[in-house]
């Protein structure tokens, strides 16, 4: 199997007032290129702390990472980040906080028209044109989300991560957000690793769904191969019996055989 | 309604209401009716309130404070009535509108108009305070950026900051032989301490999802102070300034009283030597008033610049 991205015996430890925490010990995974991989869990499992190591915001207490055969020394646009809450620049329009993205990116090798046309190709792509030169807090927060999206898929990125994308939006709205997700992975062939806690959102996103066990020292539980054929339509699956068994895969695990720190937690 | 949101991506999510999701359930709108109608709810709540309202509202923000200042008068008038060396509002209104009939005559460097005064005053906050923004809001943006630097500069200026600005002016005119530019040394020495510690502050609370983005996209240093400190910290920088406006203005009366020269505070000193008590009143008024207009103008300054920022 290719392995774009590699995780090798990583571990995480924080120093805390209380002394050392173990957050993430063992981590083993491969990443194919073009994969969608969701990491699912409770909370506080160290699916977001694991996310944070591929970006390179945290370096690992053990083991490495290497992307497309590079060690992963720190954070970079190779690796495009779609935080939860958007982290869009208030004081930017949408545009503009595109354009700081582009510009970082491309400017070296391109003119000031090609980096425009190229901000404004990815705000066509999350289909927020009517709204380029508006400002964050004038937009509504499935907007917000999309900016982020483009802004992270306008560095052409080879991975995206997403960080809980669309945890703070209605179901409505997400749903319409993993639609078009889905849409935009299938024409861009995207490596995306998406952080979540929505059994369905990974069943229907991802290739493969790694579940994660509880913290503290949280490590991989089980990895599940989600065989769906793509296009995914979310009405069709629904009563699709391998989507079902898929579904029911990722709760056992949640909330049988990880369950007892909800319980504790309780 | 779920099926429609289902299938139509993006174009379907209206950017405020959705309450009016009701009506694309038959046709989606385009980008532009989408915009008008967000346009037009705007305008109707901006014609809010009649015109009855706004004089009742702008009663109740004129009459507290004028029947304020109508009470300080009344006081100062009966407390003045049985004379004494204080002279009562009748007398110093008087004196005033003798004194603003020519604010810029100019009989040599010890008898020049009020105005001529006030202006001196203002040169010298002017180039003091400039000086020191010139200095501190780049020193603040270091020492909120480097935590080293901070861990070395801040016992300095705890050590400093409390030192009033006065026991600088003998340093000032040791090093600068003439009393004018010790005089700005002054202003200098007090305008500094806020500019620096609120521009830090401002840098240390930039939000930590900021700098992840900044990290991300791997953005130059340039990039990040004018893309992402900058407008920031802006607000916190602008209270600094508002701040050190505030005690240079104090400070240079006192300053202008010890130095000499053309300037409010020496010309406060110079009626007190004539024993002109009305007008020592008269520069109090004018001390007040002036530093008002300063505080309110940063403050209408401030809100421009958020606004624009935010």
């Amino acid at each position: 199997m290719e392995k774009f991205v590699q995780i090798d015996r990583v571990g995480q430890t924080f120093d805390t007032k209380k002394g050392k925490f173990v957050a993430l010990r063992d981590i083993d995974l491969s990443l194919r290129r073009g994969e969608f991989v969701a990491l699912i869990g409770h909370s506080g499992c160290g699916k977001s702390t694991l996310l944070n190591l591929i970006a390179g915001l945290t370096k690992p207490t053990t083991g490495v990472l290497l992307c497309d055969g590079r060690e992963i020394a720190g954070p970079g646009p190779e690796r495009a980040v779609v935080f939860q809450n958007h982290s869009l620049l208030p004081w930017l329009t949408c545009f503009e906080n595109i354009y700081l993205a582009v510009e970082r990116v491309f400017s070296q090798k391109e003119g000031k028209p090609k980096l425009k046309a190229r901000t404004q190709a990815a705000i066509d792509m999350v289909g927020l044109a009517h709204a380029a030169h508006k400002y964050p807090h004038e937009i509504s927060g499935g907007m917000k989300q999309r900016v982020g999206i483009a802004r992270a898929l306008s560095m052409e990125p080879k991975v995206l991560l997403m960080d809980e994308p669309f945890g703070a939006l209605d179901a409505l709205t997400r749903a319409k957000l993993q639609d078009e997700l889905m849409k935009i992975c299938e024409k861009t062939q995207a490596t995306v690793v998406m952080v979540t806690h929505d059994v369905d959102e990974a069943v229907l996103l991802s290739d493969r769904i790694v579940m994660m066990t509880n913290g503290p020292a949280a490590t991989i539980g089980e990895i599940l191969e989600v065989n769906l054929p793509r296009p995914r339509a979310r009405l069709e699956l629904a009563n699709d019996p391998a989507y079902i068994q898929c579904r029911a895969a990722v709760l056992r695990f949640l909330y049988e055989k990880q369950a007892h720190v909800e319980k504790m937690a309780a | 309604m779920s099926t429609l949101t289902m299938n139509d991506g993006f174009s379907g999510e209206l950017p405020v209401d959705r309450s009016t999701t009701v009506t694309t359930s038959t046709e989606v709108p385009t980008a532009k009716e989408m915009t008008m109608e967000q346009t037009t709810t705007v305008k109707a709540v901006d014609a809010g309130p009649s015109f009855t309202e706004m004089l009742a509202t702008m009663g109740r923000a004129v009459l507290p404070p004028l029947l304020g200042l109508l009470l300080l008068i009344g006081v100062w008038y009966v407390a003045t009535l049985n004379g004494g060396a204080i002279p009562g509002p009748s007398v110093v209104w008087d004196a005033a509108l003798n004194l603003f009939a020519d604010p810029f005559y100019d009989n040599g460097p010890n008898d020049q108009g009020i105005g001529w005064n006030v202006l001196a005053s203002l040169e010298r906050v002017g180039i003091g305070f400039g000086l020191a923004a010139l200095v501190g809001i780049p020193m603040g943006f270091m020492i909120g950026r480097f935590a080293f630097l901070a861990n070395m500069v801040n016992p300095i200026i705890s050590l400093l900051r409390p030192v009033s600005p006065l026991a600088w002016l003998p340093i000032g005119l040791l090093v600068f032989q003439r009393a004018d530019p010790a005089a700005t040394w002054t202003i200098f020495i007090c305008s500094i301490w806020p500019m620096i510690m609120n521009t830090a502050q401002g840098v240390q609370r930039v939000p930590q999802d900021y700098l992840n983005v900044a990290r991300v996209l791997d953005l130059s240093e340039w990039k990040i102070v004018t893309k992402i400190l900058f407008p920031a910290v802006l607000p916190y920088m602008l209270t600094g300034i508002r701040l050190s406006i505030g005690t240079a203005w104090l400070v240079i009366v006192a300053a202008e009283m010890l130095t000499g020269g053309v300037g409010i505070g020496f010309w406060v000193w110079d009626e007190w030597n004539n024993l002109k008590v009305e007008h020592i009143i008269i520069a109090i008024f004018i001390i007040g008033i002036v530093g008002l207009i300063l505080e309110q103008a940063l403050i209408l300054l401030a809100k421009k610049l958020t606004k624009e920022a935010s």
